[in-house]
């Protein structure tokens, strides 16, 4: 099959690549670019592992073919640290268990990320809403709220 | 610096296992590639059932990137999927060979097999297969008549019994009985991670590798090694990062043998990633049982015995763990009740559906739930509170360790120590049982349908009979725990990380551990039926006293002192009358114990120790769940206004990781109580292969849970005293919920199947409607 050229940044750093145009974007982003931090749990949209930020907005990377990601400026877990010290959403996981398996840990972060840059002052029940768009099949959830408004906190102070 | 021992068993550390995960520098078999690598794609059978007249594969293998296509000749000298226990003469001939050869018998199995440069090329390929198939009739219910498999064998493939004391004498003299028809439905783990598995080939040392290892690599290296006909030091699995577990990931399936195969053949590496559809259809389903059971019981509402009759869906095959549902449905029944007589009777049949093995609970999901809906349906007719027929029955703290004449797991039943009627009480406690009797009363009474119901229930663990661990102390005094255990984001590193730290005073944060990798290690049970914890960290706490007798011996010589003297914490060894004076790193120690290093003296080299644990008897954790639930009459949707569960661990290595096994494992029972199910039409079509169809709680679903963790009662059976908790969470959901919705309804008997699905309560209400007479 033929392929298309496809320009984007990704966590910062610009790519520049041919892939076919059926390829989606989670593939181009974990095999053309070796970004394996995003994961593939369900390949329809429903489980969310694969929530990335295409320029600003929270989609699905599986739901998406990378050509449709032409000049857009992506971000995907691995942005949030870099190596550096942790995210305060990323310590706010690890300190209250928000993860085991932690598939779907990469999803969850980038959604609420994505969430709280938007909206930084949302309440309980919004979030609710929102991260009942994701599946995770270890923790039960309870901790992943509690780690994402802690993490609401932590965001906020550390932009003070 | 001052230094004080401070315990590490016990505390709620954050784990070792999160900073990579946490930045997406984890490592899932999806993300590990080798070069020249070729991907696998499964052509799989449409039909649920039927003859297989041809294949073929010639549009296939013209396309272009397309590197080969096997069918069943391809591979006939590879025989069908063995248990992992070794021979079961009776189940020989219904193992699932590895591609169809004469028939298909679920909608999935697999027929062909295409290997090609790239992952969509191959899943180009796969639809060009055509297969040619004269369709057959199909069993859908285990409980319909036994058809044929296959010429001369009956799809009941095994009938399973266990039993003691005079069941038929007892139910002669019985003052009532009470019969209940109860239906468990299909449901399983859904790890969000796939299935995905590497096979690579070294021909230059002789050694096939197998990549994404899960669970029990250790047991599974000896079954593939018997299947292929290799030596074991010759086979090597390697696990990753896996993404959740839950007793289906991580045993034998068909591609897993098909990437060895083929990475031998075709010298290249071959990689297998499962799609979402591939393992709704092919990954091991569970727990779909119909129990027939019936109860003897004395006018003061004591068990005399129970007859137990079940219906064991199997799907279209054996796999692995062959009857051990089957077996453990029987063993675990009676629960923590005394019982005078008992009899179980499973019928193991095949069906023509996806086939079944364990998932988290097995045998004690489906039997809480049918043990507990007979206590209440015990309780209504003799007019006792849910509580009281309880009371009556259960085994007291005194009469521990009780032994009964039962097996699970090919283990004696005997649970070592618990107080269950003392945690009831906390329960009912924490529940303001009456008073919440009280308030539900008074809301029924204003028409809203709202209950409260509980469940009790026994889970095991910890089987052994036996596993081992290596502890090396590195010159810079790092820790390596070497184990053969597995990891499946239980939080297995961290757990056996705390337990050396503490026992050898290393900086828990300086513990690296090793888990499935056979090549590093000869023996290991991997992580099934909450053992690690027990099995591993036991064997790791033996070796880990080891290193620390070793490193105070070498280090009393070097600090002038008497090893008696001197104490470990954080990594140093310092004076216990002298904290503040001098100490000595542990790294130095193990420097001092170098093969070449004169202080050595006649020790023998190295920092390190083997440890072992054995044990002879699974331990027995217990506990009650309690839900209050309201039930919305328009769309049938049960509510879960209050949830409680109270477990007794024994010992909680890190009780924040308890709490997580519990919330999570609860979060899975909920969906089998409620939401999840693998459905099947009437020519066995699956139609539950999407996450549209098959609906998994999110947290809008999930409500908070309050958890009572209590250490009441260690095992005897182990010197941490340590009891299981990856099942606790989960056993008893489907149980509690059920008498909670009998409860709101005020009709005892109505729930006779579960998940508790909308279309099942509003046709629940209907009935209790028609049942009182009123119009519906």
């Amino acid at each position: 099959m033929s392929k298309t050229p496809l320009h984007f940044t990704l966590n910062g750093r610009a790519f520049d690549l041919e892939v076919e145009p059926r390829r989606t974007l989670i593939d181009v982003i974990r095999d053309d670019c070796g970004f394996t931090g995003t994961h593939a749990g369900c390949e329809h949209g429903v489980c969310g592992a694969c929530t990335i930020i295409v320029n600003g907005e929270t989609v699905r990377s599986c739901l998406m073919f990378g050509f449709q990601a032409e000049g857009a400026t992506i971000r995907t877990v691995e942005s949030l640290s870099q190596g550096g010290p942790l995210h305060p959403l990323q310590e706010a996981f690890v300190e209250h268990h928000a993860l085991q398996c932690g598939f779907c840990t990469p999803g969850f972060l980038m959604l609420a990320v994505g969430l709280l840059e938007e909206n930084p002052d949302m309440d309980e029940a919004a979030m609710r809403d929102a991260l009942s768009s994701n599946l995770c099949r270890c923790t039960g959830y309870e901790n992943i709220l509690k780690a994402v408004k802690d993490g609401a906190q932590r965001m906020k102070a550390s932009h003070d | 610096m001052t230094e004080t021992r401070q315990p590490i068993i016990g505390q709620s550390l954050t784990r070792l296992e999160d900073p990579p995960l946490v930045r997406g520098k984890g490592r899932f078999v999806a993300d590990v590639s080798f070069p020249h690598q070729l991907h696998m794609r499964v052509v799989r059978s449409p039909l649920a059932h039927g003859r297989l007249l041809g294949i073929r594969i010639k549009a296939a293998l013209a396309l272009k990137g397309v590197h080969a296509i096997w069918t069943a000749q391809d591979i006939a000298d590879i025989g069908p999927i063995d248990f992992r226990e070794g021979k079961i003469e009776k189940l020989e001939p219904y193992r699932q060979p590895v591609l169809a050869q004469d028939y298909v018998r679920y909608v999935g199995e697999p027929v062909a097999v295409v290997f090609a440069e790239d992952a969509y090329v191959a899943e180009d390929a796969a639809d060009l297969v055509e297969l040619d198939i004269e369709e057959l009739p199909v069993i859908v219910e285990a409980d319909a008549p036994p058809g044929v498999f296959a010429p001369g064998l009956s799809t009941e493939a095994a009938i399973v019994t266990q039993g003691f004391g005079d069941v038929e004498g007892a139910f002669a003299s019985a003052h009532a009985i009470i019969s209940l028809d109860l239906q468990m439905g299909r449901h399983s783990g859904v790890p969000l991670e796939t299935r995905g598995a590497i096979g690579l080939y070294d021909s230059a040392r002789d050694v096939l590798e197998l990549h994404g290892a899960a669970k029990v690599p250790h047991k599974n290296r000896e079954s593939l090694a018997r299947m292929l006909g290799r030596t074991t030091t010759t086979l090597h699995l390697f696990e990753y990062h896996v993404g959740g577990g839950f007793g289906i990931r991580g045993e034998i399936y068909p591609e897993d043998i098909l990437v060895l195969v083929a990475a031998l053949r075709l010298e290249r590496p071959v990689k297998w990633i499962e799609d979402r559809r591939e393992h709704l259809m092919c990954a091991n389903q569970s727990r779909q049982q119909r129990h027939l059971i019936s109860a003897a019981v004395d006018a003061q509402g004591r068990l005399l015995a129970i007859r137990n009759e079940f219906y064991h869906d199997q799907g279209a095959y054996p796999r692995t763990h062959a009857l051990r549902i089957a077996e453990t449905t029987c063993g675990i029944l009676p629960g923590p009740y005394h019982l005078g007589a008992y009899s179980a009777t499973g019928y193991y049949r095949l069906t023509n559906k996806t086939p079944c093995a364990t998932y988290r609970a097995p045998g004690r999901y489906e039997t809480n739930f049918v043990r507990e809906r007979l206590l209440d349906a015990i309780a209504e007719r003799l007019g006792m509170s849910r509580v009281d027929v309880r009371r009556i029955n259960l085994i007291k703290k005194e009469e521990m360790p009780y032994a009964r004449p039962l097996s699970v797991l090919e283990d004696d039943v005997s649970y070592d120590s618990g107080d269950y009627e003392g945690l009831l009480d906390q329960s009912l406690k924490a529940m303001d049982w009456d008073a919440l009797q009280e308030s539900l009363k008074a809301r029924r009474a204003k028409g809203e349908i709202v209950g409260a119901g509980f469940a009790l229930f026994i889970e095991k663990s910890g089987l052994g009979p036996t596993d081992g661990a290596h502890v090396n102390v590195d010159t810079d005094g790092v820790v390596e725990v070497l184990t053969g255990g597995a990891s499946v984001g239980q939080g297995f590193e961290t757990v056996v990380g705390q337990v050396c730290a503490d026992i050898l005073g290393a900086d828990y944060r300086k513990v690296r551990v090793v888990h499935g990798r056979t090549e590093r290690i000869e023996f290991g049970i991997g992580a099934h039926a909450s053992r690690a914890t027990v099995m591993t960290a036991n064997a790791v706490a033996v070796a880990a006293a080891k290193v620390r007798a070793k490193a105070l011996d070498m280090a009393a010589e070097l600090m002038q002192a008497q090893p008696g003297d001197l104490d470990i914490a954080n990594g140093l060894v310092f004076r216990r009358d002298a904290p503040h004076g001098p100490s000595m790193k542990l790294g130095a120690v193990a420097s001092a114990l170098r093969p070449m290093a004169k202080t050595r003296g006649a020790r023998e080299p190295g920092l390190s120790a083997d440890g072992w644990f054995e044990s002879e008897h699974q331990v027995y954790p217990y506990g009650n769940q309690f839900a209050v639930v309201k039930i919305d009459p328009a769309t049938g949707a049960i509510a879960i206004e209050r949830y409680l569960i109270a477990y007794d661990i024994g010992k909680a290595i890190n009780p924040m990781l308890v709490r997580g096994q519990i919330l999570g494992g609860f979060a899975q029972g909920l969906g089998g109580a409620i939401y999840e199910e693998f459905l099947y039409d009437e020519r066995g079509e699956p139609l539950s292969v999407s996450f549209a169809d098959y609906l998994m709680p999110t947290l809008s679903e999930t409500p908070d849970v309050e958890v009572l963790l209590t250490e009441d009662a260690p095992s005897p059976r182990n010197p941490l005293g340590i009891k299981g908790a990856g099942e606790s969470g989960i056993a008893p959901v489907g149980a509690a919920i059920a008498s909670a919705v009998e409860d709101a309804l005020q009709c005892t008997g109505l729930v006779r199947q579960l998940p508790l699905t909308p279309q099942r309560v509003k046709a629940m209400l209907k009935e209790l409607q028609s049942r009182r007479g009123l119009p519906a």
